[in-house]
């Protein structure tokens, strides 16, 4: 498609999709990252629902074949496809790894989704009113913001999670509500991790939104007598809605590797709920016997976090006016030789 | 100027202030030091537990202890890191040094290896160099760096001691890796497609035939520079340097450059007999260091002609690299000692820890020691963040190459090399300066996941271990450590840039 159809009559959700849609990585990011969650909730269910899945409880059963996993790929050590009893082993206690796995990543996707809605939400709230109101209300807001900024994300995490572990005792409640909160760990340390992860939404959305109060569009809905909200709303928030969206992709990116780290050293997600974080820790010592309860949980934060990195550069691209795809080498050469051609055979035409 | 910085300063205190009351609350919450006597099933459990409120003063509200622990902490007394009955003071000490010796060299290695790829992988826009580049920094940044050290743990510390003690060669990967070498170098050089080839070829021939030649002759197994190998270096890096930074028309540089690096080589006998009859310490090495560079300066002077400081430029580095390599060949003459030293038993790449215990080394095999030890977590820590610097410096880099000024360089005839050294590179490298300050200053707050994992006694893990413990001291020292150095960085990292920018005023 040409720059010429850019022009015509486009609006800037079609000419961001389609500038995102040609984005290779971010297309093979949004498969990759629809299958890993389609079969995590194919599998395991989602919520009182039950999936397709054998093990639906995480239990302890024989140990078959050492644990070993049942999955075999053609080529790579087998002939043919097969998924068997256990396709990712067992752990020690013969608990099917598969099913605890695709917890972990539900877990994951989980801690990402919540944690990107509770950030985006106060950090564009800040952002917004520091931006639009400037003055005291910025000078307040932004200390605020200073204030969180100022640890190292894994410190105030590790802190957090600490606090959400003792939430039972701290809040002295009866056993329904402790064995709702540790029952919902991972909601409530998502939470508490979107509380500090905002500022640097906030900070782009405040610098955004300095430079569109000055525009002309803002000044005339102004005179035409809309309300600061409305103007905040309906005016200036669409126009920031790149920044908002690329940069939350990568914050929920990070999110994933954050809460694996934190649930690695033990402030993260507590049992029950998995966490794949948990899982590789919990599994470190049998590297040397069961290498693969040490590999499956790596590779799926590897794939989630990858995947959604790739989502973000494609939003980027897709939402930057200037950054153009500039064709290869190879693709100006053919399309010169083309060219060419065409001006030869026209001339031949001519001449004939 | 004055007024800017006592208002920073001002701010940053407040800022400090209400971080430490906020989080000691937050600690009294997420906090319970009682916690392993609640369950404890002893006869005098509620003596136990008296006494630790005793102790902890836990009885009193969690504000008054607030104010009883700020006036310790502001006239030096920052509490106990009461299950050892430690004073915090003494063991965030040992943590610190320990901190730095780990994060140093990778914070180091990242931005130089990141801003280097970064600035090619700008140069060769939309390549497949840079493509490939783009996707490993990805690649890089979605990895758990828990996964990546445990991974390093089992194939490179295990895999590298068992070759060293049965060495074979592994034809595949000594192919694979001359295969990337010469990619890499070819996607790096660019050009046209039959350069392309030649500097593929080029590249993986010499990386193979590197590889096979220190494998056979068994360098491996007793890795020695010695005086011809400092010459060689030394000589390829005075051309090396010459021609990135004065270009080698400039026979002064050059030669200066060449002059610089055969004294060095030649001091390397001399120093050898101060090695060995002088005790040495890093006062020494530093010492020997800042003569070397006077030398150097002196010789760039010497040759340097109406244009002396690229000379002096030139010089004094390739002294420092120099004095590098002298250093290096030092260290590793105790390699055979070390290596059969009882507390190794020839395995030498050590996994966990800042360095043996119980080994009885002199200044250089404690020198050698510590590299051992600093190898793993040193790539780890590098892997994880030199993606950073890599995209950083990229987006930096393009940035500045599409200025009208760098169109104005090449415009008036400029040569490729002056044109992207001098003028896209420098003003490139300028928004460095806004994030190197805070990532060496906060280093000394350690690498939390990696000091746990790799059990290095540093201030990360002197955070996590006293947050298992319950000990909220500690924790509090460690969080307005890492707070007041963030806050120093930033103003450091805001004035820097105001001096090298001058488009930048600091009396706002």
């Amino acid at each position: 498609m040409g720059e010429g159809q850019e022009v015509e009559g486009l609006s800037q959700g079609q000419i961001v999709w389609s500038r995102f849609i040609r984005h290779r990585g971010a297309i093979g990011g949004l498969i990759t990252i629809g299958l890993v969650t389609l079969s995590s909730i194919l599998m395991m269910g989602i919520g009182p629902l039950d999936g397709l899945w054998r093990d639906q409880q995480i239990r302890s059963g024989e140990v078959l074949n050492g644990g070993r996993p049942t999955l075999t790929l053609p080529g790579v050590h087998g002939s043919e496809f097969a998924i068997g009893m256990h396709p990712f082993g067992q752990d020690s206690l013969g608990r099917d790894y598969f099913a605890q796995v695709m917890l972990g990543v539900q877990t994951s996707l989980f801690v990402a989704l919540v944690l990107g809605v509770v950030a985006l939400t106060i950090g564009v709230t800040v952002g917004a009113l520091a931006g639009y109101y400037r003055g005291k209300v910025d000078m307040a807001l932004m200390r605020v913001t200073d204030l969180v900024i100022t640890l190292p994300v894994i410190v105030m995490g590790a802190v957090l999670g600490s606090l959400v572990a003792k939430l039972p005792l701290r809040l002295n409640a009866g056993p329904e509500v402790s064995a709702w909160i540790r029952e919902n760990m991972p909601l409530l340390l998502a939470v508490a991790l979107g509380c500090i992860l905002w500022t640097g939404l906030a900070r782009l959305v405040r610098s955004e939104f300095l430079t569109l109060r000055e525009r002309e569009f803002v000044d005339s809905a102004r005179v035409a007598g809309a309300s600061d909200f409305r103007i905040i709303v309906k005016h200036m928030l669409p126009n920031s809605v790149g920044v908002i969206v690329v940069n939350t992709t990568l914050l929920m990116s990070a999110a994933v590797t954050l809460e694996a780290a934190l649930s690695f050293v033990g402030f993260g997600i507590q049992p029950p709920s998995i966490s794949l974080g948990r899982l590789i820790q919990e599994n470190q010592g049998a590297f040397s016997t069961r290498p693969w309860l040490f590999w499956w949980p790596g590779l799926f934060i590897m794939l989630i976090a990858l995947s959604i990195n790739f989502i973000g550069d494609g939003l980027r691209d897709a939402f930057d006016p200037r950054t153009k795809k500039i064709p290869s080498a190879r693709a100006m050469a053919k399309a010169e030789r083309q060219l060419l051609e065409r001006a030869q055979t026209e001339n031949k035409e001519v001449s004939s | 100027m004055v007024r800017f910085i006592a208002r920073r300063l001002a701010l940053a205190l407040g800022t400090l202030l209400v971080l430490s009351f906020l989080m000691y609350g937050l600690l009294e919450a997420a906090l319970d030091p009682l916690i392993d006597l609640r369950e404890n099933p002893a006869a005098n459990r509620d003596e136990m537990i008296a006494n630790r409120v005793r102790l902890l003063r836990l009885d009193l509200p969690w504000y008054q202890r607030y104010f009883s622990w700020l006036a310790g902490f502001v006239q030096g007394d920052f509490g106990l890191a009461w299950r050892t009955m430690q004073p915090v003071g003494t063991l965030a000490r040992g943590a610190i040094a320990t901190s730095v010796q780990l994060v140093f060299a990778a914070t180091v290695i990242a931005i130089l290896l990141g801003v280097t790829i970064g600035v090619i992988s700008a140069l060769r826009q939309y390549t497949a160099f840079d493509y490939t580049i783009t996707f490993v920094s990805f690649l890089l940044y979605s990895l758990p760096i828990f996964w990546v050290a445990v991974l390093l743990k089992q194939f490179l510390a295990i895999g590298m001691n068992n070759f060293l003690n049965e060495p074979s060669i592994n034809w595949p990967l000594l192919i694979g890796v001359a295969v990337v070498a010469g990619l890499f170098w070819a996607g790096a050089l660019g050009g046209r497609r039959d350069k392309k080839l030649k500097v593929f070829a080029g590249a993986a021939v010499v990386t193979f035939g590197v590889l096979v030649g220190t494998l056979v002759s068994g360098w491996v197994l007793n890795p020695q520079i010695g005086i011809v190998g400092i010459g060689l270096l030394s000589v390829a890096l005075a051309f090396g340097i010459t021609a990135l930074f004065a270009g080698l028309n400039n026979k002064r540089a050059l030669y200066s450059a060449l002059t610089t690096a055969a004294v060095g080589t030649f001091l390397w006998w001399p120093l050898q007999f101060l090695f060995y009859y002088v005790e040495m310490s890093w006062l020494w090495m530093l010492g020997l260091l800042a003569v070397a560079l006077l030398v150097a300066a002196g010789i760039g002077w010497a040759f340097g002609g109406p244009d002396r400081a690229v000379s002096i430029r030139g010089t004094a580095i390739v002294a420092l690299l120099t004095s590098v390599l002298i250093f290096a060949d030092r260290v590793l003459q105790t390699w055979i000692p070390y290596f059969n030293a009882p507390e190794i038993s020839g395995r030498p790449i050590a996994t966990i820890g800042a360095h043996t215990p119980g080994l009885n080394a002199d200044f250089w095999m404690s020198q050698l020691d510590r590299w051992t030890h600093l190898l793993l977590p040193t790539i780890a820590l590098v892997l994880i963040s030199f993606a950073t610097y890599t995209r950083y410096q990229r987006g930096a880099m393009l940035e500045v190459l599409n200025q009208d000024y760098i169109r104005t360089a090449r415009a008036k005839g400029l040569s490729e090399r002056v044109v992207i050294v001098r003028h896209a590179l420098r003003n490139a490298l300028m928004p460095l300066a806004s994030i190197v300050p805070v990532d060496f200053i906060t280093l000394i707050g350690g690498a939390v996941i990696t000091e746990t994992i790799f059990s290095w006694a540093g201030m990360g893990r002197l955070f996590i271990d006293s947050l298992y413990g319950q000990e909220a001291d500690p924790v509090m020292f460690y969080i307005m450590l890492t707070g007041a150095l963030a806050m120093v960085a930033n103003l450091v990292a805001d004035f820097l840039y105001a001096v090298i920018d001058p488009r930048i005023r600091v009396d706002a």
